[in-house]
């Protein structure tokens, strides 16, 4: 009775977190459609949204600015955080995320490939993308499989990939220099480029991809207890591991087509809620989305104002927050270690 | 009753099980001896399809394992490997991953799933650890935690890899004193030892092998006073008669 108890207070504790985190979303992306350059007032919002698109001036601020890149916020934010959640889930690594195994950079380079060839379509550079995220992926899992790499390896061996990748990236650039994708915003990470057009097909497949991620939580924490007891306990690891892997590359691939090479979202975002709702999948994967989209919210509409009237690419900033909370994690677990 | 058959089992293309036959009767502690190296874990992990059986056969209660789905081969066979993640979630959380077998998709659990929860956590003492978090509890708690997983599997069979390896004296005691109880519940139990003494009083039935074969089966008494026990082990078992039964040390 005591244990059923204590339980129901823990479900109730973490039903009360991930709302505290829905909450957290709405008020960041209110803030992020209400401020900027030109500020709309909540109340200028809500009729700018019954009013529709083109009525006014607010509306079309409204309808083709500003909910476009709230919306690629909390999208590519979600994507990338759900997306880290899974691969540090799957690799038993809490250091692993989409941008340090390299996943970004397959993505990256296949939208560099896309865009050097001429092949703008929005469902095209999604699903490049994606098959370039996937590559990336099975590429260091193999490698790491294949050299019975430890944890820490996987991590490097994702930086030598991301590396590799990155480089090809750039050659295309430098060699095709009219491709769009050489605008900086693709390659350190924004918003100031999205459209309806790019990210209809993104958001379908992110949502999708999150869903199949929430009725899959079970199996991943089957999964971090390590092969052979998932085995044993009836599960194929083999597929399911390569199948969460591909919904996680699926999820960054997609988000990394709209708004660049955003860094770090995959690795902060997991950590921080984990620290807030702990480790259990079903928990920790919805808190992620919701966190992450309210992350990058946040974080571009700072990247607007810090700076104003200039803009700062959001990538940037994610970047600038990202690398010492990456060095953060490197002492805490040698600390641990110790 | 478990019957295996000339198992063959293969990992890497490099044979290890060169057709191991034994047979581990139904509601008894048998456990399995050997040096490093002889086929020991492998045995058990051919059983549990994590390396593949490359020729033989092994029946429990008649059932052709090989005729098991995954899944079903779970619900038969629970296992408690040697080495084992401590993952960052609660015992409880871990102890509800025995009922995975059970689980279809969604994995939504029923009501049934967790009784069967708590009395696993009750049979091993570990009532008001549900809460607890795995990296705060001790490794022997840690041991009967995953004991309590594999009793929520509720299998027929439970093969055990070394469960009293790194764990001290009074939780090496407490785990053969599980694997007693749970013969007592009518489970049968195949563990791996390196104890003599401790086969002595907890086994049953024992089965000694070396060199990825099977030598001799029978009571613990006779494989630990036996010629090829020696031979494999190159020690010299000694045997005193106590108030309390007979007690083994080894000699080299």
């Amino acid at each position: 009775m005591k244990t059923s108890s204590t339980s129901s207070t823990e479900n109730n504790k973490s039903a009360l977190l991930i709302i505290a985190a829905g909450v957290f979303l709405v008020v960041a992306a209110v803030a992020n459609i209400c401020l900027g350059a030109s500020g709309l007032s909540l109340g200028t919002l809500w009729s700018a949204l019954i009013a529709g698109p083109g009525t006014s001036a607010a509306a079309r601020i409204l309808w083709y600015v500003r909910l476009p890149r709230t919306a690629a916020c909390i999208l590519a934010g979600s994507g990338l955080a759900v997306s880290g959640a899974v691969i540090q889930k799957v690799l038993s690594n809490h250091l692993a995320s989409p941008g340090i195994i390299g996943v970004n950079a397959g993505a990256g380079l296949a939208v560099a490939i896309c865009s050097a060839m001429g092949l703008f379509t929005a469902w095209i550079i999604a699903g490049a993308s994606f098959a370039g995220a996937m590559g990336a992926t099975f590429l260091v899992v193999l490698a790491s499989r294949k050299s019975n790499a430890s944890r820490t390896t996987v991590v490097l061996g994702g930086v030598a990939v991301t590396a590799c990748l990155n480089a090809i990236t750039e050659a295309i650039i430098t060699m095709v220099p009219d491709a769009a994708l050489s605008s900086v915003d693709f390659r350190v990470g924004g918003f100031s480029a999205v459209n309806h057009a790019r990210l209809l097909p993104a958001a379908i497949l992110i949502l999708a991809a999150i869903a199949a991620v929430c009725t899959l939580t079970n199996e991943l924490d089957v999964l971090s207890l390590g092969d052979e007891t998932a085995r044993a306990l009836g599960m194929k690891a083999a597929f399911v591991r390569n199948g969460m892997l591909t919904l996680a590359a699926l999820l960054a691939g997609v988000s990394v087509s709209f708004a660049g090479l955003l860094s770090f979202v995959g690795l902060i975002v997991p950590h921080i809620a984990r620290l807030i709702v702990g480790n259990e999948s079903g928990k920790l994967i919805p808190f992620c989305a919701l966190l992450g989209g309210g992350y990058v919210a946040v974080c571009d509409l700072a990247a607007r104002m810090i700076f104003a009237p200039y803009e700062l690419p959001t990538g940037i900033l994610l970047s600038f927050l990202g690398g010492p909370f990456f060095i953060w994690l490197l002492i805490k677990k040698k600390d641990k270690q110790k | 009753m478990i019957t295996i058959t000339d198992l063959h089992a293969a990992y890497d293309g490099e044979e290890i099980l060169h057709g191991v036959s034994a047979v581990f009767p139904k509601g008894k502690i048998s456990v399995i001896l050997g040096p490093n190296g002889c086929g020991k874990s492998t045995t058990l992990k051919t059983l549990m399809r994590l390396i593949p059986m490359t020729g033989g056969t092994v029946t429990v209660d008649g059932r052709d394992l090989n005729e098991l789905s995954q899944q079903e081969l779970a619900r038969v066979l629970a296992y408690l490997p040697q080495g084992r993640n401590i993952p960052d979630i609660t015992v409880k959380r871990l102890v509800m991953h025995g009922r995975f077998p059970y689980l279809s998709y969604p994995r939504h659990y029923r009501p049934e799933d967790y009784e069967i929860v708590a009395q696993a956590l009750e049979w091993v003492g570990l009532t008001d650890f549900g809460p607890k978090r795995m990296e705060n509890i001790s490794g022997g708690q840690r041991q009967k935690v995953y004991l309590a997983m594999a009793l929520a599997q509720d299998t027929p069979v439970i093969l055990m890899d070394e469960p009293t390896t790194y764990l001290d004296i009074k939780n090496q005691f407490e785990m053969l004193d599980c694997a007693r109880m749970l013969t007592d519940m009518g489970k049968t139990v195949v563990m791996i030892l390196h104890d003599f003494e401790a086969a002595l009083h907890y086994a049953d039935h024992v089965v000694l092998m070396n060199d990825g074969k099977d030598l001799i089966a029978g009571d613990a008494r006779t494989v630990l006073s036996s010629e090829e026990l020696r031979g494999a082990f190159h020690v010299t078992p000694c045997f005193i008669e106590a108030e309390d039964g007979p007690h083994c040390y080894v000699r080299p």
